[in-house]
């Protein structure tokens, strides 16, 4: 017995499948029927603006990997590559929306306002998570693969159960977005998500980005049909969209998004992109796969089609893009920096929120670590 | 005599056993091309074909119920999950399906699976990444809960560990898999798998450790000899079923004993192993038992940890107090 692995129709290509895309990766506009309308509004200072979100999100990934180098960080997941998806979705979303993210989302955390630099704490060690998820409606990291989309699906049976969809006003109706990559579509996590979220037709929208890796299992590990087609199977729909295209990544995620809005139920957006970088700074990827597939994959970059097409169009000159690079070095600039002054949590903190009411037994162990350190210093004293 | 690492010693445990028994199957996340993520199964897919070792989708619970399918088939899966801290989405299985099947089915069924988990701290490592979830595991009637210490013990008792019809649940100390030590691998083990052993003699305390401790405790004991201390180290490479006998006989030598763990204090294997010392030697106690251990805490940032995990310092405070009570 062996395992066909080559099912094409897993991974598919541009070609061969239904795939919405709007920008090719020449930076040619596609014209599309149906989600040209859901774009149509977008003016040249909106494209100046999501060039701008792609290259900080992708200048502060290559700053964090710098830094993880350089010893500041243990670790960095990359989100190079998958810039647009990011964007496009994250674009997509009104502050009353809420997002659960991976660890990789952070292009979104930088559309929803988080201060990037707040997110190096939790690969540099010292936190798990430093923002407020409350202040920018973007929850904390999940590591754990998958099980931030049953968390998402519960928010938005709330935001239902609170009477927030359906209304009409555009500042009360809200909608939850669920990252996730191809991996965790196996899990039972995800899959019981997209249970849930049908049979109560909650307000989510899973958006899968499909980078084709699962550290290093490719897609057919994982699934024998594309993975938008499984929705259809949960009763609601999917589809797969050019997740290198900001465009079109912006225009499925608005309708996604304001379908679960307006009371119609979740949705599933796959979209399709390469993950460029290695699973982590700890992940060696040429040890399985090849570079060809990754030199394919560069002609099709989400950032340069962006600029391409403003170029074509003649949205922006080379002062623009001057500018917007100066201000990536300034962000790399203000990680760099913060980074560098985050101060390692004092040892006894540890004992501080593991209950909101902590009992005195746990107050005990917290005063016998002290103790213990204060004896260090006791000794040095001495000396 | 060889010298391997304690990642070589496992991978050339389940070489091995593969060749020895052609229902021996690798399976988990990563295992395959990439030889897992420690690189524990490297070459092993490449020599023994993807029937026989291979990357599954990403679901722990997957990697764990369609294992006990094919140990219901005859085979003998050994699972790897990847780290300590992603069990759980397969917890379910473990506990309520692996670890009951041979009792419900009246003896009838057999689970021969063989459970990897690369657990504890020390690595810098994310949230998750750096766990102790072992209590849980020995918590549980049916299972069979060992850790390994040394290359040797890692090369036999996994073979020990493939070889047994009851299901094991194998903890690899993650941050001493390079630690490196000569053995022969031709000379048959002289333990078998749920056996503790003593590592270091001495007369003025015990240490009992399992695991990445082990290493600490051996440290502790040589820095110890500096206050003219002796103390003793037992690996208790078992924590289900315990093999306590070792530490009685030394406990009632040394009428001291230091358990130490990487685990959280509360109901950790330190507990019972405290609570059997007590009823066994209760005469020969001239102390409480003291567990060093893991705060009562969730796992901590990465940049806390070396305060969190006890250390040589730690072992030898706790050994002060057993000796000054």
């Amino acid at each position: 017995m062996t395992v066909d692995t080559a099912v094409t129709s897993a991974s598919g290509t541009a070609a061969d499948t239904e795939l919405v895309q709007l920008l090719t990766p020449e930076g040619e506009r596609v014209p599309h029927e149906h989600y040209d309308t859901l774009i149509d509004d977008i003016t040249a200072d909106e494209i100046r603006d999501l060039y701008r979100d792609l290259t900080m999100s992708r200048r502060i990934d290559s700053e964090a990997i710098a830094l993880q180098r350089q010893g500041e960080l243990g670790l960095w997941a990359s989100l190079l590559g998958q810039e647009a998806a990011q964007v496009g979705s994250a674009r997509a979303l009104r502050p009353q929306d809420h997002v659960f993210p991976t660890y990789r989302e952070h292009g979104v955390a930088w559309c929803r306002g988080v201060d990037p630099a707040q997110l190096l704490g939790l690969f540099r060690g010292v936190d798990q998570g430093s923002w407020d998820p409350k202040e920018n409606n973007f929850h904390l990291y999940t590591i754990v693969i998958g099980a931030q989309t049953l968390h998402a699906t519960g928010y938005a049976m709330g935001v239902q159960r609170d009477g927030a969809i359906g209304t009409g006003d555009p500042e009360r109706d809200a909608a939850v977005l669920a990252y996730f990559g191809d991996g965790a579509t196996s899990q039972g996590d995800v899959n019981e998500a997209f249970i849930w979220a049908g049979v109560n037709n909650a307000p989510v929208v899973f958006f899968c980005q499909n980078n084709q890796w699962a550290i290093s299992e490719p897609l057919e590990r994982q699934t024998r049909v594309p993975l938008y087609r499984r929705a259809h199977g949960f009763g609601f729909p999917g589809l797969r969209v050019d997740g290198n295209d900001v465009l079109a990544c912006l225009a499925v995620s608005r309708e996604a998004l304001q379908r679960a809005r307006d009371g119609e139920g979740p949705s599933l957006i796959e979209a399709f992109t390469y993950r460029m970088g290695a699973h982590t700074t700890s992940d060696d990827a040429s040890r399985y796969r090849l570079d060809s597939e990754l030199e394919s994959w560069r002609l099709k970059d989400p950032v340069e089609r962006v600029k391409a097409y403003m170029t074509r169009e003649k949205m922006a000159d080379q002062a623009f893009f001057d500018g917007v690079e100066a201000e990536a070095e300034q962000l790399a600039e203000h990680l760099r920096t913060t980074c560098r002054s985050m101060p390692d949590p004092h040892p006894t903190t540890i004992f501080d929120h593991v209950y909101v009411d902590t009992p005195p037994t746990l107050r005990a162990q917290q005063e016998e670590m002290a103790r213990y350190l204060d004896s260090f210093v006791d000794e040095k004293e001495a000396q | 005599m060889t010298a391997l690492t304690i990642a070589k010693s496992i991978n050339a445990g389940l070489r091995r056993a593969m060749d020895a028994d052609a229902k021996v199957l690798v399976m988990g996340e990563d295992v395959g091309r990439l030889g897992g993520v420690f690189r524990v199964t490297d070459g092993l897919q490449k020599d023994f074909g993807e029937d026989r070792v291979f990357d599954t989708p990403l679901a722990e619970a997957g990697i764990i119920g369609t294992a006990i399918g094919l140990a219901l088939r005859g085979y003998r899966p050994v699972c790897e999950i990847q780290f300590d801290g992603f069990v759980f989405p397969g917890y379910d299985q473990i506990v309520s399906q692996v670890a009951k099947m041979h009792f419900r089915s009246g003896g009838r069924l057999r689970l021969p699976i063989t459970i990897r988990i690369p657990y504890g701290g020390g690595i810098g490592a994310v949230e998750h990444h750096s766990e102790s979830p072992e209590g849980y595991f020995a918590h549980t009637p049916g299972l069979k809960v060992v850790s390994c210490a040394s290359p040797a013990d890692a090369y036999w008792m996994i073979q020990q560990a493939i070889a047994s019809d009851d299901p094991i649940i194998f903890f690899e100390p993650k941050r001493r898999y390079y630690e490196k030590a000569e053995f022969d691998l031709d000379q048959e083990p002289d333990l078998p798998l749920n056996a503790s052993r003593v590592v270091a003699e001495g007369s003025d305390a015990t240490l009992a450790a399992y695991g990445p401790m082990v290493k600490t405790c051996l440290e502790a004991a040589t820095a110890a000899t500096d206050d003219g201390r002796s103390l003793e180290v037992i690996d208790l490479r078992t924590l289900s079923p315990l093999d306590l006998e070792p530490v009685y006989a030394s406990v009632r030598r040394t009428g001291r004993l230091v358990v130490v763990h990487e685990a959280q204090r509360t109901l950790g294997v330190g507990t019972e192993v405290a609570a059997r010392v007590t009823e066994e030697c209760f005469y020969s106690l001239e102390a409480p038992v003291v567990r060093v251990t893991g705060y009562d805490t969730p796992y901590p940032p990465a940049r806390v940890e070396e305060d969190y995990l006890p250390d040589l310092d730690r072992v030898l405070d706790g050994v002060e107090r057993a000796l000054s009570y």
